[in-house]
C-alpha cells in the first residue's frame, strides 16, 4: 500500500467510498488549495496532535469530526452533496514558540448552520471533537462569521449607544459594584447596600452570579427592596440608576416570571448567568428587546474552559457568540484586577465586543477580519479586585465604553459604602477630565488622583487604604505573537 | 553660552538687560518658529510688492522680539495685532492676509491660524435683530484665527438711518478690544475710502495697529505676473506676443477699473479663447504640441484695448 | 441638593478655562458642540431646550464659549449643559455632556409612592 505519499491527498470517485478506514485527509477534509468563500464560517483551532499524528491529519480530523465524518467510510455520504458539507482544513501552521502545537484553519459552508442559533453553532463546532483521541489537546481560538450569518441574529437588544442614551450618561465609563458579601444578606439589608452605593455616586449595583433565590433571601424580596433603593437613590441624585436583578432560575418559565416582575417594578436592567445555556440566553435576549430592558450577562463558569491556552474555548470566541446571541453587558476582564487577564488579550476581547469591524490584530489575538454588519456593540464589564487607585490604568487599558465595577472597593471603604461610591466617582471624573485636557494619565495618574483627593475626603481615604494594592501574576493566556508582558 | 529663550524664567518687573553670560539666541528662536518658511513662500508666490513684504518682515520681527521680551519678563502690554490693508483690487491683499494668519499662528499669537474672509453682507442683516446673530456667527467661526473684512467701509452708511451696519461695527469694536487673544481683524479696501471710513470711525481707527498700503503693480511687474500665470497654465508666449502683451498692459493700466493681477488674469483667459478659436478655424492638417502650447501675437492684438484709439 | 447629571458633576464646578479645554478636546475630535438649557432637571427629561443649533465647523473653543456665556446671561436660573455630538457610523450620538450652569437653589426631587408597591416615581421638590 503506497500510503506514505497518498496519506494527505484526498481520494475521489469510487476509491473514496470503498468500505474501510481512510485517513481524514484522504476523505477530503484537508484541502490546502481551498480558498474560503465570503459566506463560509471560519474557525481557528490550536491543535496538539498525539505523537506520530501528522498536523494536517489532525487538522483534517478536527474538520471532519466537526462536520460530516465518522471514523469509517459510509456509502450514505453519496446521497448528499458531501463535497459541500464537508468542512475543509485549508491551512496549518506551527504555533511560534510552542513545539508540538499548530494553528489549524477550517472553513464551514453556511448551509451547515441553522440561522440565528448559537446552540447549533456550538454543537456543530465544539460538540463532537474535543475528546478526540488523536489529539492531546484542542482549543478553539477564534472564529469568523460572514455577514450572511451575522444578519440572522438580532444581536444585543440595547447596545452601547442606546444604553447611554437611556441612562443619559456620556463621556465616561459607567460605575458599578457587586453587593457584598456574596451570599447571606436578607432582602432589606441587601437593599441598604444598593441604596448607599447608588446614592454615593455609582450608576449600577449588581447581584452576584449565585444570588438567585435562597433560604436567606427570596428573589421577590430582593427585587422589592432593591427597586425601593434604586428609586430613593434616583430622587436623591437626579440621575438614572439601576441594579442588575439576577433572574437566573431553574427553568425558563421561572426566569420569565422573575424578569416580568423586574419590569413591573420599573428596573432598567436585568441579569443572567452564562450557565443558563445558550438557548436560554437567546430567549432572554428576545424578551429584553420586547420589554426595553438592558441585559447583563455574567460569564459564570467560563474559566473552566477559557483559561488554559492549550485546551478549551478562548473567551474571544465566547465574546463573539454572546454578541450574536444578544447581550448588552458581558464581563470581559480588568487586566489589573484579581482575575486572569493579559492586557493584549483583554483588549482583543474588548475590541471584538465593541467595534463595528475588527481588522486582523495578531498582537491582540484577533486572527480574522470580522465585520459585524451593523450589529450593536456589547458593553464590556470590568469586575474583580479593582480600586480607585488604579483609575488611570483602567482608563488607559479599557477606554471609555466599559462598566467598571468596584465591589470590595466600594463596600469596604473605611468611611462607609456611600463614601466608597463617591471616591470611585470622583476618581473617575477627575481622570477623564485630565485625559481630555491632554495630560499623560498613564504617568501622571497617581498625581491626578492625589490632587482630586484634596477636595474629596472619601477619595483620600480610599487611596490611603488601597493605594499600594496590585495583583501581579504571570498570565496563563497570552497571545502567541508577543512576549508575556508584566502587569504594571 | 547661548541660552534658548523658552528656558529663561520670567523675572517680573526687573530691568533685564542680558548679562555677559546670558544672551538670547535669536537665530534659534527664528528658526524654531518656522516663520522664515512663510516669508520665503510669500516672496516666491507674489511678484513685486516690495514695500508690503518689507512691512510684513518688520511686523514679524516686532512680534518675535516681543515674544523674547515676554520671555524675560519685559512687557509692553498685549500686542496690538489688528491691521488694515489698503490698495486697489488685485494687488494681493487676500493672499497676504492668509500668509499673515500663518505667521501669527507660528509665532503663537493666534491659536489656530485659519482665515475667514467676509464682506458687509456676511455681517449685516436686512431687518431689526438680524445683524447681531449674523455677526456673532461669523465671529464664532473666526475665533482662534483671523477675520478678513473686504471693503470694510461699506459697514458704515451714515446717509441711511435704517442701516444696520453700525451695529456690526459696535460688536466688532468690542471684540477687537476685549478678545485680542481670540481674534485678529484685518480690514481691507480702496485706500481713499478706507481713510474716510477711519476718519468717521475713530474707535475703529484707534484699534488698528498696522496700516499697510498695497501699491499698484508696475507694468514690468504685471508682465512678470502674466508670465508666472502662463507658466502655471502651461502656455508660452511667442516673442511678438510677448511684446504685444507688454503694450497691452501699459495701455490697460491707464484705463479705469483696472484690477491689477486679476485684470491680467482675465486678459490671459481671453487670449486663450482666441488661440483656441484660431486653431479651430484653421481646420485640416494636424496640430502639433508647440501650436497647442503657444499664444501668438494676433491672440493678444485682437483685444479692444488696442482698437480704442482707432 | 446637587443634581449630579453630566460627566463632571462630582467635581467642583468647572472654571471657564476647564470648560474651554473640554470643548477644545471635542473640536479636536471633530464633534459638533451644542448648548442646552432647562428648568426641568428630571432624569427622564430627554429634551432640554436648545440654545441655538449644534455648532459644526467651529475651529476654536472661544467661539463656543461666547455661546455658553450668552446662554448663562440669558438664563441665569436654569440648568445649562454643553453637549458634543459624534456623527460617525455606529455612534451617531453624544460623546460628552456636562453641566456648566445651575440655578441658585436646586430644589431636587422626592419620591411619590403608591400603596400596593406597584412602582413609584420621582417628582420635583424636596
Amino acid at each position: 500500500m503506497r500510503v506514505l505519499d497518498d496519506s494527505k491527498r484526498a481520494k475521489s470517485g469510487a476509491a473514496r467510498y470503498r468500505p474501510g478506514v481512510l485517513k481524514y485527509a484522504q476523505m477530503g477534509y484537508w484541502n490546502p488549495d481551498y480558498s474560503p468563500s465570503a459566506t463560509d464560517v471560519l474557525a481557528l483551532f490550536r491543535i496538539t496532535p498525539q505523537d506520530g499524528v501528522e498536523p494536517e491529519e489532525a487538522a483534517a480530523a478536527v474538520a471532519g469530526e466537526s462536520s460530516t465524518a465518522t471514523w469509517t467510510v459510509v456509502w450514505t455520504d453519496r446521497l448528499t452533496a458531501c463535497d459541500r458539507y464537508r468542512a475543509k482544513a485549508y491551512r496549518v501552521e506551527p504555533v511560534p514558540g510552542s513545539p508540538g502545537q499548530y494553528f489549524a484553519y477550517i472553513a464551514y459552508d453556511l448551509d451547515l448552520f441553522e440561522p440565528g442559533s448559537i446552540a447549533n453553532l456550538s454543537a456543530s463546532v465544539i460538540g463532537n471533537v474535543f475528546g478526540f483521541k488523536p489529539l492531546k489537546a484542542l482549543r478553539l481560538e477564534d472564529m469568523r462569521f460572514p455577514a450572511a450569518y451575522v444578519k440572522t441574529f438580532a444581536g444585543p437588544p440595547t447596545g452601547i449607544v442606546v444604553e447611554r442614551e437611556r441612562l443619559d450618561k456620556f463621556g465616561r465609563p459607567l460605575l458599578g459594584a457587586t453587593v457584598k458579601p456574596k451570599l447571606g444578606l436578607s432582602g432589606k439589608n441587601y437593599g441598604r447596600v444598593v441604596y448607599e452605593a447608588l446614592k454615593g455616586g455609582l450608576d449600577f449595583t449588581k447581584d452576584d452570579e449565585n444570588i438567585n433565590s435562597q433560604p436567606f433571601m427570596h428573589w421577590r424580596d430582593r427585587f422589592l427592596y432593591c427597586m425601593e433603593a434604586v428609586n430613593r437613590a434616583q430622587a436623591a441624585t437626579g440621575e438614572v440608576k439601576g441594579t442588575y436583578l439576577n433572574v437566573t432560575a431553574g427553568t425558563m418559565e421561572d426566569m420569565y416570571e422573575r424578569a416580568e416582575f423586574a419590569k413591573e417594578l420599573g428596573s432598567v436592567i436585568v441579569m443572567i448567568d452564562l450557565v443558563i445555556g445558550y438557548t436560554a440566553i437567546q430567549s432572554m435576549s428576545r424578551w429584553a428587546r420586547r420589554n426595553d430592558m438592558i441585559l447583563h450577562l455574567h460569564r459564570a463558569g467560563h474559566s473552566t474552559y477559557t483559561r488554559q491556552k492549550t485546551h478549551g474555548v478562548s473567551f474571544r470566541v465566547i465574546s463573539k457568540w454572546m454578541r450574536l446571541a444578544g447581550v448588552d453587558h458581558i464581563h470581559a476582564g480588568t487586566v489589573v484586577g484579581k482575575l486572569e487577564g493579559d492586557p493584549n488579550s483583554v483588549q482583543g476581547f474588548y475590541n471584538v465586543l465593541r467595534e463595528g469591524r475588527n481588522p486582523v490584530d495578531l498582537q491582540r489575538g484577533i486572527f480574522f477580519e470580522q465585520d459585524w454588519a451593523g450589529l450593536h456593540g456589547v458593553m464590556p464589564v470590568a469586575s474583580g479586585g479593582i480600586h480607585a487607585g488604579q483609575m488611570h490604568q483602567l482608563l488607559h487599558y479599557l477606554g471609555e465604553d466599559v462598566v467598571l465595577q468596584f465591589g470590595g472597593g466600594t463596600i469596604g471603604h473605611p468611611m462607609g459604602i456611600a463614601a466608597g461610591g463617591t471616591a470611585n466617582r470622583v476618581a473617575l471624573e477627575a481622570m477623564v477630565l485630565a485625559r481630555n485636557e491632554g495630560r499623560d494619565i498613564w504617568n501622571e495618574g497617581p498625581e491626578i488622583l492625589q490632587r482630586a483627593a484634596r477636595d474629596c475626603a472619601p477619595l483620600k481615604a480610599a487611596l490611603d487604604v488601597w493605594g499600594e494594592v496590585t495583583f501581579n501574576y504571570a498570565s496563563t493566556d497570552t497571545p502567541d505573537f508577543v512576549p508575556t508582558p508584566a502587569v504594571a | 553660552m547661548n541660552a534658548r529663550v523658552d528656558h529663561v524664567p520670567s523675572r517680573d518687573g526687573e530691568n533685564a538687560a542680558p548679562t555677559a553670560e546670558e544672551s538670547y539666541d535669536l537665530e534659534a528662536v527664528y528658526r524654531d518658529s518656522h516663520v522664515g518658511e512663510v516669508l520665503e513662500s510669500l516672496d516666491r508666490e507674489l511678484v513685486g510688492l516690495a514695500p508690503v513684504k518689507s512691512r510684513i518682515r518688520d511686523i514679524a520681527a516686532l512680534l518675535l522680539i516681543d515674544k523674547l521680551r515676554r520671555g524675560v519678563g519685559l512687557s509692553s502690554g498685549p500686542p496690538a495685532l489688528h491691521m488694515s490693508f489698503t490698495g486697489n483690487p488685485g494687488t494681493g491683499k487676500t493672499t497676504v492676509a492668509m500668509r499673515m494668519a500663518e505667521i501669527l499662528h507660528r509665532l503663537g499669537y493666534v491659536r489656530k491660524g485659519h482665515l475667514v474672509a467676509v464682506t458687509r453682507d456676511d455681517l449685516v442683516g436686512q431687518y431689526i435683530g438680524h445683524t447681531a446673530p449674523k455677526t456673532r456667527e461669523v465671529l464664532k467661526r473666526a475665533m482662534g484665527g483671523v477675520l478678513f473684512i473686504d471693503e470694510a467701509y461699506y459697514l458704515y452708511r451714515p446717509e441711511n438711518e435704517r442701516d444696520y451696519g453700525q451695529e456690526a461695527i459696535e460688536i466688532l469694536l468690542q471684540v477687537m478690544e476685549n478678545q485680542r487673544d481670540d481674534l485678529v481683524v484685518i480690514l481691507a479696501g480702496y485706500r481713499d475710502r478706507m481713510e474716510t471710513f477711519f476718519r468717521s470711525n475713530p474707535g475703529m481707527s484707534s484699534r488698528i495697529a498696522h496700516h499697510i498700503d498695497f501699491p499698484d503693480y508696475t507694468a514690468e511687474e504685471l508682465v512678470a505676473i502674466a508670465r508666472l500665470m502662463l507658466q502655471q497654465m502651461q502656455y508660452r508666449l511667442s516673442e511678438p506676443a510677448h511684446e504685444a502683451l507688454r503694450e497691452y498692459i501699459e495701455k490697460r493700466r491707464a484705463q479705469p477699473h483696472f484690477a491689477n493681477a486679476r485684470s491680467v488674469r482675465n486678459a490671459l483667459d481671453r487670449a486663450r479663447l482666441r488661440q483656441a478659436s484660431r486653431l479651430f478655424e484653421r481646420k485640416g492638417g494636424s496640430i502639433c504640441r508647440q501650436e497647442l502650447e503657444t499664444i501668438e501675437e494676433p491672440d493678444i492684438r485682437a483685444s479692444r484695448v488696442f482698437s480704442a484709439n482707432a | 441638593m446637587r443634581v449630579t447629571q453630566g460627566t463632571f458633576s462630582f467635581l467642583p464646578d468647572l472654571t471657564d478655562e476647564q470648560i474651554a479645554a473640554q470643548i477644545e478636546y471635542c473640536l479636536a475630535n471633530g464633534w459638533a458642540v451644542s448648548v442646552e438649557y432647562t428648568d426641568d432637571p428630571h432624569p427622564r427629561n430627554t429634551y432640554w431646550e436648545m440654545f441655538g443649533t449644534p455648532m459644526f465647523d467651529i475651529r476654536d473653543a472661544a467661539g463656543i464659549m461666547t455661546e455658553v456665556n450668552a446662554c448663562r446671561e440669558t438664563f441665569p436660573n436654569h440648568y445649562i449643559k454643553v453637549n458634543a455630538f459624534d456623527s460617525t457610523r455606529g455612534r451617531e450620538s453624544l460623546r460628552l455632556s456636562f453641566i456648566v450652569g445651575r440655578p441658585g437653589a436646586e430644589p431636587g426631587f422626592s419620591l411619590v409612592r403608591a400603596e400596593g408597591r406597584r412602582g413609584s416615581g420621582i417628582e420635583p421638590g424636596p
